[in-house]
């Protein structure tokens, strides 16, 4: 099939002249069109493959009518299609017949009943009963795919959109036909799961109930569930998704296609952690350090929780001050704390980062790319985390732009990626040494210097290691800001909403609208009143002035440093140190657990707003189900607590923050709240403006290790020890404990064998851990992944050391 | 754990180097693993599915497709009688009945001794000679009830001259190390055939 053209052509359809892409198969044409030809196989996403014979239509191309399945056939100019033709009914209610020869009728008991498009489609297009009286097809009842997915084998149809979608969107081709003809079912090979971390769309692509997810087998009818349409902000991705929640309780997500961002594809973990939101381990009221015991935390009532919050801030004066976190709000939230530190405590000590990102002035300034810039450049050049791990989609929209030959991927990192496979090259490299590859390549005559010389680029741009600091990065940056001036960026930062916590100003140096702090707009000084002298600290220099005692009051914004921040021993100091620690979170997580007040936050579905993802688009979220207990939303507990401190933060809904928002905010002007809540934000509105000048470090060299010690290399996955995550029962088994990989070379210099437990001695901590051998692991690295149960990197990772290193020592 | 013996794993490699596409080797390369163990078992299916770099799910679905793979050990005889049409018309069903009592086993099973395997079968294109069976691949002609009992004494008793099951041919394909076409070189890999193109309309 070629790709379609702009050039157009004309079909008939059902005597109605239409107007059709060359190249698309005649069924799109239809859609288009308005025409609807029913079809079980056939998904605008996937390749299609005539598996089901549902879209059979008289096709005329000048050789009389004759019945062809509308999704294989090409339009042409001047053909001429009948949908309802007596010969396309009789064929339709004979592809029923037969497709119902071995489904069961079990619709009553099925979880797809109401929803399903073998029942509706039986209802609108079958012959209303059946001459087959033949037994048919049994199997055992669901037998598990995967931890997460469900297989009814009697109940498949053979249309292939799971297997196609295992293997054609998702890589992992886990799952196959296997047997043949009237024994033919999809299976896995025997204990070989079907552990994609895409398995959930299979779900909600089969066009029958022989695929279902286990977070939501048996939960609720079709029929009573509510849905609203709003984001998904598990990483920083904002894929569209669909809420669906059935008596006050979340029950299910399915994605929503949006050509500019997931095309209707979901990541697992974003799909079924709705199931945290649900848990009965939420934070559902105020506690407060018990005075007589300081291991206990108490419950209170709001009002003297905030007191005792509102007086911890005053005491401790602007300067002292300081809040970590806010990826986890909406814009709405995150200005009105950003409002709150600026002008009511006095403070730029705001940071919404947790230490593993990029400097804010940084991401904010470089040229912007987006997701759809990606998937159509010459080169699209990935320097960061792994994304297949960290955001999930982006590597799906890649991996399919790549295969489809739109773009051409090219890595640059020290350890093998998810990208690796569809990569048109894998540079690898010493850790923090990714500027050095890439100024080395663009000087050789490789061809691949020519297409980045020449061609368009894109660089997916992040932190490749939470063992590194932001330097490696910000060199390698100004190489491609040199030598590669067109190259526009696409930051793969870490966490939920954090672009637009930065817009809003969670960040040091920032005000809300993309503006330094030195030159505020006057709508803003006039706004709030004026806004602190001189940049504040980010979150490495508020945990290390809390640690020294400079810091009185730290206030923790959703972000949990102890688990999150790369230096679990620094946070540790700094909250142990801090005079007052006060939470706001969903959850009782580690930090929480050691704060002196924590208060209850309103969660994922259970507030309106709006989210920005790491294009800069900005995309509603919508409310569907009310806060557990006495749980507030955070721009409430930031208008309480100014309240407290004498002052008025002027804001009475999310509608009037967001006014204000795009009266004060320069990038958001003209972002009025009509637009935001009109269709125009189903695919999320653009925002690219910026007023923050680009200014990179000159290139530095990484310290070389010692010949004794491994560069600490660390990522996160996609199953880790996450919040939301652990407190999903269906997920939380799913994170593996840490494991530190090494090349088997290496262990075999040190004499020690895989699978042996090791002494990890780094400057920070000294630590058993289990050391596998791995042969894709570079030489004189070591790669432990970040934040998995029962530990990770972070306890390993010196914060202001550019590398890391470690020594491996047997017990 | 290897599951080809050495000699077979060499074989393996060179079958590999015969395509431009290493996948293209599967079919193959379950053969080698028949002809090896006698039927194939899902360590042959996972080191198949290394070696030409899928997973073994997609190994499984080929190799499940094809009746003649075996996924259960067989007989050292495998008898299927034609159930076909001319078979069928001229006594297939009696002569099942009558293999079937006279082996103890229900079609599709195997003899506790590990002797005989008998299957039903579609059409062996001897309509001519119909009622037909093959021992092994190889065709008996117009089999009377008779004559099925003698051939089963006599491939019970003596060392008959039929290759061991999974063996299908004596004659190994052999291809001159001049005409491998060997794996294409990353760089020349032209774009697929256009009828290969996918297209989710993302540009």
């Amino acid at each position: 099939m070629s790709e379609p053209t702009p050039s157009e052509i004309t079909v008939t359809i059902n005597g109605t002249q239409v107007e059709a892409l060359a190249g698309e198969m005649l069924i799109a044409a239809a859609d288009r069109a308005g025409v609807h030809i029913p079809r079980f196989c056939y998904h605008e996403r996937m390749s299609p493959v005539g598996m089901c014979r549902m879209c059979l239509v008289d096709i005329d191309t000048g050789r009389g009518p004759m019945l062809q399945p509308s999704c294989m056939v090409p339009v042409s100019d001047g053909m001429s299609v009948d949908t309802e033709s007596e010969d396309t009914k009789r064929a339709q209610e004979g592809i029923l017949e037969f497709l119902l020869v071995n489904h069961p009728l079990d619709c009553p008991v099925c979880d797809k009943g109401g929803e399903c498009p073998l029942q509706d489609q039986t209802m609108a297009y079958g012959p209303g009963e059946s001459r087959f009286v033949e037994e048919k097809r049994h199997y055992e009842k669901p037998i598990p795919i995967s931890d997460l997915v469900h297989l009814d084998r009697e109940r498949c149809i053979l249309c292939d959109r799971c297997t196609r979608f295992a293997d054609e969107v998702a890589g992992d081709p886990l799952i196959h036909f296997t047997e043949r003809g009237n024994a033919t079912q999809v299976l896995t090979f025997p204990d070989e799961p079907f552990s994609s971390y895409f398995s959930g769309n299979t779900v909600q692509i089969c066009p029958v109930g022989a695929l279902t997810a286990a977070p939501y087998r048996f939960k609720a009818r079709p029929w009573d569930l509510e849905q609203v349409e709003s984001t998904c902000t598990t990483c920083s991705m904002g894929c569209r998704v669909a809420v669906q929640s059935s008596r006050n309780e979340l029950v299910r997500y399915l994605g929503v296609d949006v050509e500019s961002v997931n095309h209707g594809w979901l990541c697992d973990k974003g799909r079924f952690n709705f199931e945290s939101v649900n848990s009965e381990q939420r934070l559902t009221t105020p506690l407060i350090r018990d005075t007589n015991d300081q291991r206990q935390l108490l419950g209170i009532d709001w009002g003297s929780a905030l007191a005792v919050a509102a007086e911890a801030i005053q005491q401790a004066g602007p300067e002292r001050v300081g809040i970590i976190g806010g990826s986890r709000l909406t814009n709405e939230d995150a200005y009105a704390w950003s409002k709150f530190a600026g002008a009511v405590v006095g403070t730029d000590n705001v940071d919404a980062q947790l230490g593993d990102g990029l400097p804010a002035e940084v991401v904010l300034a470089l040229p912007p790319a987006t997701i759809a810039d990606a998937c159509s450049a010459d080169t699209v050049l990935v320097v960061g985390p792994d994304i297949k791990e960290e955001l999930a989609i982006l590597h799906l929209r890649l991996r399919g732009a790549a295969n489809k030959g739109r773009t051409n991927v090219v890595e640059i990192g020290p350890n093998p990626t998810g990208c690796e496979p569809y990569a048109q090259r894998s540079i690898r490299c010493a850790p923090g040494e990714t500027a050095k590859a890439l100024s080395e390549l663009l000087a050789s005559d490789d061809p691949l210097a020519r297409q980045l010389g020449e061609g368009t680029v894109v660089v997916v741009f992040g932190r490749a290691s939470m063992a590194e600091s932001a330097d490696p990065a910000l060199s390698l940056a100004a190489v491609i800001r040199t030598e590669l001036p067109h190259a526009t960026f696409l930051p793969a930062l870490r966490r939920g909403n954090v672009r637009g916590a930065l817009d809003m100003g969670l960040a040091p140096g920032i005000l809300p609208g993309r503006t330094d702090i030195q030159q505020p707009s006057q709508a803003l000084l006039q706004t709030w009143g004026g806004v602190p002298a001189a940049k504040g600290l980010d979150t490495t220099g508020m945990l290390h002035a809390a640690a020294s005692g400079e810091l009185d009051t730290l206030i923790l914004l959703g972000a949990d440093p102890l688990s999150d921040f790369p230096d679990h021993n620094l946070a540790a100091e700094a909250i142990q140190k801090a005079k007052t620690v006060i939470a706001i979170d969903n959850f009782v997580t580690d930090s929480v657990a050691q704060a002196d007040v924590a208060l209850p936050a309103t969660a994922y579905g259970e507030q309106g707003g709006t989210t920005t993802n790491i294009e800069g688009r900005v995309s509603r979220l919508t409310q569907k189900i009310t806060p557990p207990g006495s749980a507030r939303d955070d721009w409430m507990i930031a208008t309480e607590l100014a309240w407290r401190l004498g002052s008025d933060l002027g804001l009475s809904s999310k509608q009037d923050i967001w006014r204000e928002i795009e009266r004060v905010a320069p990038s958001h002007a003209g972002v009025t709240l009509e637009r935001v809540e009109s269709s125009e934000a189903h695919e999320g509105i653009l925002v690219q403006e910026t007023s923050i000048e680009l200014n990179l470090p000159s290139p530095e060299t990484p310290p070389v290790a010692d010949g004794y010690g491994l560069r600490l290399v660390s990522g996160r996955k996609l199953w880790d020890a996450a919040t939301a995550t652990v407190h999903s029962p269906s997920l939380q088994a799913l994170a593996q404990a840490p494991a530190l990989k090494v090349h088997p070379n290496d262990l075999q210099r040190l004499g020690i064998l895989s699978g042996d437990d090791v002494r990890v001695i780094s400057t920070r901590s000294t630590e058993t851990v289990t050391v596998i051998a791995d042969e894709n692991i570079r030489r004189g690295t070591a790669m432990l992944p970040f934040n998995q149960p029962g530990g990770g990197a972070n306890r390993f990772i010196d914060a202001d050391a550019a590398v890391n290193d470690i020594r491996i020592e047997t017990l | 754990m290897k599951f080809f013996t050495d000699e077979n794993s060499e074989l393996a490699q060179e079958i590999i180097e015969r395509y431009p596409k290493s996948r293209s080797a599967m079919i193959p390369l379950l053969h080698l693993a028949q002809e090896q163990e006698g039927w194939i078992t899902d360590e042959a299916m996972a080191e198949i599915a290394e070696l030409v770099g899928t997973t073994s799910a997609e190994v499984l679905g080929t190799c499940s497709f094809y009746e003649m793979f075996k996924r259960k050990p067989v007989g050292k005889y495998v008898i299927n009688i034609c159930t076909t049409m001319s078979c069928a018309l001229m006594g297939a069903g009696d002569l099942m009945k009558h293999a079937e009592s006279r082996l103890g086993v229900k079609s599709g099973g195997s003899t506790s001794d590990g002797m005989f395997t008998l299957e039903g079968a579609e059409c062996q294109a001897a309509c001519t000679e119909a009622p037909c069976l093959q021992v092994n691949y190889r065709h008996q002609y117009r089999v009377t009830a008779d004559q099925f009992d003698q051939l089963i004494e006599e491939l019970a008793s003596s060392d008959h001259d039929v290759p061991r099951h999974g063996v299908l041919s004596r004659i190994r394909q052999h291809i001159p190390e001049d005409r491998f076409v060997r794996p294409t070189p990353p760089d020349e890999v032209v774009s697929a055939p256009i009828w290969m193109v996918t297209d989710g309309g993302e540009k």
